[in-house]
């Protein structure tokens, strides 16, 4: 699947298209443009200001392309409990990855807890979120 | 001689794959299984029954060669035997998408039962079992299947909630990437006692292991439980979608917005149509309950909670994991002598049952029981039985201000008091934080709880206030 029409094939006669359609345009394109948007609206039969509300709305979807890679750190509470406010200073002074928090990884009795992709790492300290912040 | 390593998400994240890769590369044969549970331990290896852990790759030669200490037979482990697992009966023994050792391990009987007893006993068996919804609400499932089959409809709908999203909660993710066909038969069952054709499960996006493995069990098994169909949906990162109105919302293809209730979903449920709407461990529990009846169910637990609950032990705990065991333990049990205190070493100072919107309590009320009830009773709640464990390093104003923050960050926007009651709130706590007016914005916070508890659409504006409040009533030293 290369551009937004192969996608909406993709997903014709499926109930309520709509996120799994913005997953695929999200995950080949790394952002759902305004131009996909207006795609998507009119083969669904929905207004722009319905799609742009979606994708507004859920975390996972980006307006605007960034194509540094991810870190989403944990920041919730048993990874607190765990220790990982410690290890944000550092990973908030660098750029070369964006961080991104999110709440839970369900890696609640392991933390502090990462993932980059669909790849997770358990057990974070200073020395192993730098060397996936340089690798990653 | 075979090495069994798991490959749940807890495991790859501690390095089990290196672990497996390393045991191929020394000419041993690895089988990927599902986790005991025993997180602290993960990666966890186990041969002729026998358990190492946590192992690295640097350690094989001496666990081949008998020179490595080993924790003995895992199956003898304290933490296993003083567990009663129906539901996690499986754990650490099977491999997830193996329909050979589901088979093999009691596998679809529970359904077979179904089919031959018919639609009207198994929602009797159901509210016999006493069993009530998993994720939270604790509503009587049999009671919701039976409004379900009484509507009258051309289409309706089984909607399994996999948006686990409170953090301490990990026994929905254990469940879908250890025994997903368990749940697929818990699905199918509740399809043919309602009369529902389709069912979606709706796995959180940041779950990828879970939804691979949901994806591959709904193939692998679907000739075994057709007319039925299943299909597996992702959701975006939105906390809110695990409330079930806001999911059916999600998975229509809108926003993940709050709707009002009623009505209620089990008659106008998604796109209208009468649905269930259960968790993952509310579906998981009935293969068991039709396999052994209703009352066999029953015969666990106390008072009005029936049966067993998967117990999440996480954060700062020193022997982290999933528990299953009756109603009626007590806190103090599972911190301390399941969980065996902190990790740290120090001080247990509190724990916080239920997620980011259950209460935090203190030591001196350890001896609560596990029990829908007592916890109410006492301005606490379990919602999915996670616990965190916090050492005496936490404070607790900034915890009550995160509360706060993660309210306001995941609020669906829908009503006013969840809106913009969190923002305020964060920036009262702020405000008490710096000193400032402590006392009259601490009456503030009281009183605005008291707005978000009870104006609010759902349980997130609406249960905010149990982390805010308790943290402020049981550890008034941070705020002050």
């Amino acid at each position: 699947m290369t551009n937004i029409a192969d996608i909406l094939a993709e997903h014709e006669g499926s109930e309520g298209p709509l996120l799994p359609i913005l997953h695929d345009v999200q995950r080949i394109f790394g952002h759902v443009s305004e131009d996909a948007m207006r795609e998507i609206a009119h083969a669904l039969n929905l207004t722009r200001a319905e799609v742009y509300g979606v994708v507004s709305f859920y975390h996972d979807f980006r307006k605007e392309s960034d194509t540094r890679p991810v870190i989403k750190l944990c920041r919730a509470e048993a990874c607190k409990a765990r220790g990982v406010e410690a290890l944000v200073p550092q990973a908030d002074s660098q750029t070369r990855v964006r961080i991104e928090a999110v709440y839970c990884l369900g890696l609640c009795s392991v933390g502090p807890a990462a993932m980059i992709g669909d790849q997770v790492y358990a057990r974070l300290n200073q020395e192993r979120l730098v060397s996936l912040m340089e690798t990653a | 001689m075979k090495a069994r390593i798991s490959d749940d998400a807890v495991a790859i994240a501690c390095g089990a794959d290196a672990v497996a890769a390393a045991f191929e590369k020394a000419g041993v044969e690895v089988e990927r299984v599902s986790s005991w549970g025993m997180h602290w331990l993960e990666p966890l290896v186990e041969m002729d029954g026998v358990g190492y852990g946590p192992v690295s790759p640097d350690q094989i030669a001496a666990i081949l060669s008998g020179s490595a200490p080993s924790i003995g037979r895992i199956a003898d482990h304290p933490f296993i035997t003083r567990q009663t697992r129906l539901t996690f009966a499986r754990a650490g023994k099977t491999r997830p998408t193996s329909l050979d050792d589901f088979y093999a391990t009691a596998g679809w009987i529970g359904l077979a039962k179904a089919r031959e007893i018919g639609p009207e006993a198994i929602v009797e068996t159901l509210i016999a079992s006493g069993l009530r919804g998993r994720g939270g609400a604790g509503f009587p499932a049999g009671i919701k299947w039976k409004t379900v089959a009484g509507a009258i409809s051309d289409q309706k709908y089984i909607v399994c909630n996999a948006d686990e999203g409170d953090s301490a909660t990990f026994a929905d993710r254990m469940v879908m990437e250890g025994d997903p066909f368990m749940l697929i038969e818990g699905m199918a069952i509740a399809a043919f006692a309602v009369g529902a054709s389709k069912g979606y499960v709706y796995i959180r996006s940041e779950y990828p292991h879970a939804i691979a493995k949901m994806q591959a069990a709904v193939i692998a098994c679907a000739h075994l439980i057709a007319p039925f169909v299943i299909e597996v949906r992702v959701g975006a990162g939105a906390y809110v979608c695990g409330e079930e109105t806001s999911l059916l919302n999600s998975l229509e293809g809108k926003r993940g917005e709050v709707r009002a209730k009623p009505p209620l979903p089990a008659l106008e449920g998604l796109f209208g149509k009468p649905t269930v709407v259960n968790n993952v461990l509310t579906l998981a529990a009935v293969p068991w309950i039709l396999a052994h009846g209703g009352d066999a169910y029953a015969a666990f637990g106390m008072g009005r909670s029936k049966g067993t609950m998967p117990v999440q032990l996480a954060g700062n705990v020193k022997h982290g994991g999933l528990f299953e065991v009756a109603f009626g333990i007590t806190l103090g049990e599972l911190v301390h002598d399941i969980g065996g205190g902190t990790d740290s070493g120090r001080p247990v100072r509190c724990v916080q049952v239920g997620g980011p919107l259950g209460a935090y309590i203190p030591p001196s009320q350890f001896d609560l029981p596990f029990d829908y009830e007592a916890f109410a009773a006492a301005d606490a709640l379990i919602g999915h039985a996670g616990i965190t464990v916090f050492d005496d390093t936490v404070d607790m104003a900034q915890m009550a201000r995160f509360a706060m923050e993660f309210c306001a960050i995941e609020s669906c926007g829908k009503c006013t008091p969840c809106r913009l009651g969190s923002t305020r709130g964060v920036e009262t706590i702020d405000q008490i934080i710096a000193g400032k007016n402590v006392e009259a914005n601490l009456a503030l916070i009281a009183d605005l709880s008291e707005t978000m508890k009870f104006g609010s659409l759902c349980a997130l504006g609406g249960f905010t206030p149990y982390p805010v409040m308790s943290a402020i009533n049981h550890f008034p030293e941070d705020f002050r």
